[in-house]
């Protein structure tokens, strides 16, 4: 039997986006902790972490997060370990976004001038602190409009988990219309759904920069 | 860890993932260019037409942007044949991408022509150019030449995010890849090697566009 595209279907499509919202949440915290992490360790006297984080940046913004999905889902496998889809979804999803936002938040900090580090030395302060106390509080300011940027390519590209089988929107769509058939009200649904989560972002973004005048942002944009 | 690792099949079939590799070549390519395309002609309407057309291409690169490509492709291959548009996986694949990167492209070009100061703008008319000879000479040119990095770098983040229209079935290199996944369940070596090829991919992308920003802004310079 066919069921019709009404009220309930929309209701369901609806609860869904909790899970949308949750997967984007992990993988910006995640992602975010991660990234800092990654970004001290690449402004740090020394060498090999450099390289470390530039190789990591590179890996993960040169190859499809399709691919990295694929990769965590089977391999966790590999190893024996039977994880749920959000465990692979999240993990592939927090690698990916810090790789991004490490990249994000080293043009901020590089748009500090360099008399600021040379302050804080003379101050007698170690990198840490130097880095801590000096640089990141200022960088801070001019990396909230591209972050809150990346968080809408984070939550459209939640919608990759749906192929792993992680059940969100977009997979939601799905169970709904092998239901209903009726792909074009559905999947408009869909859309107008994510539009929703997006859209303030996106606005939230654009306001944040044009009331810190930091100019142009870093385009990062996954389609 | 009690797996072994068989790489055996993956190099066995390899000629198919080449095959893939270059499909999603191809796509890429008329992607680019189509979605250039879309990007000059937005920009063009954002910069000199008139509000209601502004109006609409700010609309479509809001509604664009704020939606994923998965259900974008979804929309237009699985919800436009009820509307009675059939078309090819292949077409609907290119016809998504075009979408998609025309609206970027939009943005980046309507960024790079804010960019240009006005006072040039002002020179060209008051030296009787015509607006077609303003928009392209002083407008287009310059905005290109400023954006070309960002330019640069969406095409490569969208060669990557072909790896999606395989959902739709049509070919190109993750396709090949789940294909051959579901003769040989090799899934984890076929998805590593696959992984490298687009690292691979990517590097080349990145190598031609800076080809090509040689070619065009530096040489004899």
């Amino acid at each position: 039997m066919i069921r019709e595209f009404g009220a309930g279907e929309i209701l369901y499509l609806v609860t869904a986006m909790q899970w949308t919202v949750m997967l984007s949440a992990i993988a910006f915290a995640g992602g975010g902790l991660l990234g800092l992490v990654l970004t001290i360790l690449r402004m740090a006297p020394w060498r090999p972490g450099h390289w470390l984080v530039t190789g990591y940046v590179q890996l993960f913004q040169g190859t499809p997060l399709l691919m990295q999905l694929f990769i965590f889902y089977f391999g966790f496998g590999i190893f024996g370990w039977d994880v749920p889809a959000i465990v692979a979804a999240s993990t592939a999803l927090i690698l990916y976004a810090a790789a991004f936002l490490t990249d994000i938040w080293r043009g901020c900090i590089q748009a500090i001038p360099a008399g600021q580090w040379e302050a804080a030395r003379a101050l007698g302060l170690r990198f840490l602190p130097q880095a801590w106390l000096v640089i990141l509080p200022q960088a801070v300011r001019i990396a909230i409009p591209p972050t809150v940027g990346f968080l809408v390519q984070l939550v459209k590209n939640t919608s990759l988990a749906s192929i792993v089988g992680y059940v969100e929107l977009t997979r939601a769509g799905q169970v709904i219309n092998n239901a209903t058939f009726q792909p074009f009200s559905v999947f408009l649904v869909v859309a107008a759904l994510y539009f929703a989560l997006c859209f303030p972002l996106s606005l939230l973004s654009q306001r944040l920069e044009r009331r810190l005048r930091t100019g142009g942002a870093p385009m990062h944009a996954i389609p | 860890m009690a797996y072994q690792f068989q790489f055996g099949s993956v190099f066995a079939g390899f000629d198919q993932l080449l095959w893939g590799a270059w499909l999603t070549v191809v796509l890429s390519a008329v992607g680019i260019v189509l979605g250039l395309c879309v990007g000059i002609a937005g920009g063009w309407g954002r910069a000199m037409g008139p509000r209601w057309l502004r109006w609409t291409i700010a609309a479509y690169v809001e509604v664009i942007r704020n939606t994923p490509f998965l259900v974008q492709l979804f929309l237009i291959f699985f919800g436009l044949p009820g509307l009675g548009i059939k078309m090819s996986a292949g077409t609907a694949a290119l016809l998504t991408l075009t979408i998609n990167t025309g609206a970027y492209c939009t943005e980046i070009v309507r960024a790079g022509i804010e960019a240009v100061p006005r006072g040039q703008v002002e020179a060209g008319r008051a030296l009787g150019l015509s607006r077609f000879h303003v928009f392209r000479f002083l407008m287009l040119f310059p905005a290109l030449r400023t954006v070309y990095p960002a330019l640069a770098s969406q095409f490569t983040l969208m060669m990557l995010a072909t790896s999606v229209v395989s959902q739709i079935s049509a070919e190109e290199l993750t396709f090949a890849a789940n294909f051959m996944q579901s003769r040989t369940f090799r899934s984890f070596e076929i998805y590593a090697v696959v992984t490298l090829m687009y690292l691979a991919l990517a590097l080349a992308f990145r190598g031609f566009f800076r080809g090509v920003h040689w070619l065009l802004f530096e040489r004899g310079r």
